[in-house]
């Protein structure tokens, strides 16, 4: 099985994501939910639909979904899944995938401030803040596995964490693994920094941000986020699983599950926990980056 | 050699003539700018065939003691070369149209005099093989650019920032004088530099004396306030090149001083790591486009600090690769942000053009009315802070991908300060591009805005797409800079460029799928629209009736999280009048953020110096007579002390 299987799970299985979390979270409130593959009907809805753009936008505003939705692609590319590596792997990978990010981010932040909203400003200033503290506890942690495992390609620390890995490094691979997974809460807009679900502009981030975008664009849009949960996921996952030990069947139907519980452990933490005060918010990260500098000395030479 | 020393003699007589041509202004501008952009074009050749091998050497005695006159290209020099010739030309063009339209009928003879002798310097710096040649080029570029800095002298501001400056740069220069004093006490040829005993002492005299120039934290404080004085085409050549001769010289002074100690490289990692985050920190907190440039710039430079910090701490590890990336990244950066920031601020400086203003609090929704400026503007902004596919990403990989391959202490506070500056980088060019070209004007005069002419958009419309192709030819162009990385390392590089070529190679490829996608995803979303209903309406504000442009988020507001995180550093002065009463009628908000080394350390210092310098005030009285005797007097005690 290559790496194009892990890829092509990411695009299909990608908006199921989204569905778990939601159903999870109806199981916590004790309500029926949605039904699992609705991100799916949203998606075909909104690509059936006309748009509306603000007549204060530029192209940069149209330009922004694209962006945000081809970086998040090539994103996909990079990422390991199940055990193998990825279409695209190479040394320094996750360099370049840690400017795929800052990439979608970039376009998305533009689009939100080509409305002149005040609060698309407000999403795009609280991204910027929170993105900038939560790129270091990421770039950092990867480092941290790069030093224990010795492989410089995501593929090479990741997908291939065996039984004896974890048993040579559990410390700095568990510091690692709660450092990435606040990053990955942080990053694709969940509780405690953000909330997916409030109906208050004023106090959301990513979701105001693509407040005034509809149809295809919005479409994009929520792929892409979908797509993003996934791949910051797989890495959290493929630090997580020791999924080397399995044959490769195995370990990519491990994989899957892992993801599936990741998503499980996402509504869980929804469901139990407030969101912070936007202010407490970076206390979180640099707190994550900490965890990631104490992996790394400990695997300081 | 011929060719650069025409180069020379057309840029210092195209100078003169633009300054004599008083009576008629326009013919002194295409004098001054044509001379210029020409010999940039012909010293572009000479630079490129040295380095691609062609090395020159031209040797001449003088009566100077201590050495000849000697110019020499050789890979180190042409390096530098290119961008110098390139920019400088680019701005040439750009600054004839600039200074065509100064306001007051100025004429623009002086400052093509002063620009092209800046060139002229700087051109000489690069190519001196004598000590006392590159100290008398270091003079006249820095005093070329003080005459530019302070065009505007009317301003009040205008005048200290030249004060700063120069204030500034001779006390750098004093640490270059002492530092080639310590270096040749023989001969002053660099030729016959060679490794000394007290290296250590020598390596922070050209840190501190080139750093000023380079603008390391805290020697940077000339930086913010000259930058924004000076036209923007020479805000363009400062930031841009000048203050990469600070790094040149640095990287010179390396190539005479022998193998590194680990202090070295942990010095240039703390200045670099220090200096880079708190100068993005104060890009983030100015309300003036130029000043956030020139804070970005200080960044900037801090990031090639901290490549050179990586490649001499894996010189000193005996780790080739480790030392090779972080040269070959420093060096790399050396370019994108000569190409980055020259663009960002020919962009700015039509954007000053075009409003009147650089208060990113006043401007706005720029993009409509300057599509080109808009558009340049944005990749230089992407470029610089880092994003792929243009060649900010390529350089900074470099510098990264060699401190993760050193895992030691040094490294890992390189990545912690680089991962850092990354992320607040980009939210400085959020807010710097938002707040003047996206939303709505929120000024009137910012209304009327255009593109400029003609001279204006062309350099811009070069340097956006030669960002782009930097990036993408990165794994071609890394192995031609083996001689320049062997040069200053003293190692064989050529191996390890190789084998850092494949991982680019591979971004270069996923940066090509990444626009692919981009232009297949955009045709898609154009079909999808294609025949259905798209209207168009006022952005949503939660139903309220009456938004007036002053309501959007000004830069000030986008920032204030992350000011608020970094009070303690940046110490923002709020003058506040609130509002009162139940009908409130005037109340205003304004934020200020002064440098802190400037406030804090400098201030305080110079006070206590002219205070008590202040006593020797009484000798300047005014009375001739006794200056007159004061003056015999000291020389009848010569006298006797040489007689005795």
């Amino acid at each position: 099985m290559s790496g194009y299987a892990g890829l092509l799970a990411a695009l299909v299985l990608a908006p199921l994501l989204p569905g778990v979390i939601n159903r999870t979270k109806s199981f916590f409130a004790g309500r029926r939910g949605p039904p699992l593959l609705q991100p799916y009907f949203d998606l075909a809805k909104l690509l059936r639909k006309g748009a509306v753009y603000s007549t204060t936008t530029t192209w940069l505003f149209r330009a922004g979904p694209v962006v945000g939705l081809a970086a998040m692609l090539v994103a996909a590319a990079l990422a390991p899944f199940g055990g193998v590596s990825a279409p695209l792997a190479f040394a320094g990978d996750f360099l370049f995938f840690a400017g795929l990010l800052g990439v979608a981010r970039f376009a998305t932040m533009l689009a939100a401030l080509d409305t002149g909203s005040s609060f698309e400003g407000m999403g795009a200033s609280r991204e910027a803040q929170f993105a900038a503290l939560a790129e270091p506890a990421f770039l950092l942690g990867l480092t941290a596995v790069a030093w224990k495992t010795g492989g410089l390609s995501l593929s090479g620390m990741l997908g291939t964490t065996s039984f004896a890995t974890w048993s040579g490094a559990a410390a700095p691979l568990a510091l690692v693994c709660v450092s990435l997974l606040v990053v990955f809460l942080a990053e694709n807009a969940r509780i405690p920094v953000d909330d997916p679900n409030t109906h208050l502009e004023l106090t959301m981030i990513h979701e105001v941000m693509v407040l005034d975008h509809g149809g295809p664009d919005l479409a994009l849009i929520q792929y892409a986020a979908a797509l993003k949960l996934w791949v910051l996921g797989s890495l959290v996952v493929g630090i997580a699983l020791p999924v080397r030990s399995l044959a490769h069947g195995w370990a990519f139907a491990a994989s899957v599950a892992g993801m599936l519980a990741l998503c499980v452990v996402v509504g869980v933490v929804e469901s139990c926990l407030a969101r912070l005060r936007l202010t407490r918010v970076p206390q979180l990260l640099l707190g994550a980056g900490v965890l990631s500098l104490l992996a790394l000395f400990i695997g300081l030479k | 050699m011929t060719l650069l020393l025409v180069a020379l003699g057309l840029l210092v007589a195209g100078g003169a003539a633009a300054l004599l041509c008083r009576q008629s202004p326009r013919a002194a501008n295409l004098l001054g700018a044509g001379s210029a952009a020409a010999a940039c074009a012909l010293g572009l050749v000479p630079a490129v065939t040295g380095l691609v091998g062609g090395g020159a050497r031209l040797e001449s005695a003088w009566s100077v003691p201590g050495g000849s006159l000697a110019l020499a290209i050789d890979p180190l020099s042409a390096f530098f070369l290119v961008p110098l010739f390139g920019l400088c030309g680019l701005a040439a063009v750009y600054g004839a149209g600039y200074l065509s339209a100064a306001p007051g009928g100025r004429s623009p003879g002086p400052p093509w005099f002063h620009f092209s002798w800046l060139v002229a310097g700087m051109v000489v710096v690069v190519t001196a093989r004598n000590a006392v040649l590159f100290l008398v080029a270091w003079e006249v570029m820095s005093l070329a650019s003080y005459f530019l800095v302070t065009r505007d002298d009317e301003r009040e501001d205008v005048r200290e920032a030249g004060w700063t400056y120069l204030v500034a740069t001779h006390f750098g220069n004093a640490c270059l004088i002492a530092l080639f004093a310590l270096l040749g006490p023989r001969s002053l040829d660099f030729a016959d530099f060679g490794p000394a005993s007290h290296a250590g002492l020598l390596f922070v005299l050209a840190l501190i004396g080139f750093g000023t120039k380079a603008g390391f934290m805290p020697l940077h404080v000339w930086l913010p306030e000259a930058h924004p004085a000076a036209p923007s085409h020479v805000s363009a050549v400062m930031s841009g090149v000048m203050i990469k001769m600070g790094i040149y010289g640095l990287l010179r002074t390396l190539t005479w001083l022998g193998p590194p100690p680990l202090w070295w490289g942990g010095l240039l990692i703390a200045a670099g790591a220090a200096s880079g985050v708190v100068a993005v920190m104060f890009a983030l907190a100015q309300r003036d486009l130029k000043r956030v440039l020139a804070y970005s710039s200080v960044e900037n430079t801090s990031i090639i600090a901290l490549g050179l910090g990586v490649g001499l701490v894996g010189l000193h590890a005996g780790t080739p690769g480790v030392a090779v990336l972080g040269l070959a990244g420093a060096l790399l950066h050396v370019w994108t942000h000569a190409l980055g920031k020259g663009l960002l601020f020919l962009g700015a400086g039509a954007v000053l053009h075009a409003t009147g203003t650089r208060d990113l609090d006043r401007l706005g929704g720029l993009a409509r009315r300057m599509p080109l400026t808009s558009a340049t503007f944005l990749v230089g902004a992407a470029a610089i802070a880092g994003l792929p596919p243009l060649s900010g990403f390529f350089s900074e990989f470099l510098i990264l991908y060699g401190a993760v391959q050193h895992a030691g202490l040094h490294s890992l506070a390189a990545m912690v300060a680089l991962a850092l500056m990354s992320g607040l980088a980009a939210a400085v060019f959020v807010r710097a591009f938002g707040g003047a070209f996206l939303g709505v004007a929120r000024d009137d005069g910012v209304r009327v805005a255009h593109d400029p002419g003609a001279a204006m958009r062309a350099p811009m419309a070069i340097l956006a797409p030669a960002l782009l192709a930097l990036g993408l030819s990165t794994p071609v162009l890394l192995p031609a800079l083996a001689p320049v990385v062997e040069q200053i390392g003293g190692l064989p590089a050529r191996r390890e460029l190789d084998a850092a070529t494949a991982p680019l190679a591979v971004v270069v490829l996923g940066s090509t799928i990444f626009l692919a996608l981009v232009a297949l995803i955009a045709g898609l979303r154009r079909s999808l629209l294609a025949g259905r209903t798209v209207g168009a309406a006022a952005t949503w504000d939660c139903g309220y009736a009456h938004p007036a442009p002053r309501m959007q988020y000004t830069a000030s507001s986008f920032a204030q999280p992350l000011t608020a995180l970094f009070g303690p550093v940046l110490r923002t002065r709020l003058t506040w009048d609130a509002p009162r009463g139940l009908f409130p009628a005037a109340a205003a908000f304004a934020t200020r953020t002064p440098d802190v080394v400037r406030e804090a350390a400098l201030r305080p210092l110079f006070d206590l110096v002219s205070g008590a310098l202040h006593a020797m005030h009484r000798l300047q009285h005014g009375r001739l007579h006794l200056y007159v005797i004061s003056i015999a007097l000291t020389l009848v005690v010569l006298l006797l002390w040489r007689l005795s």
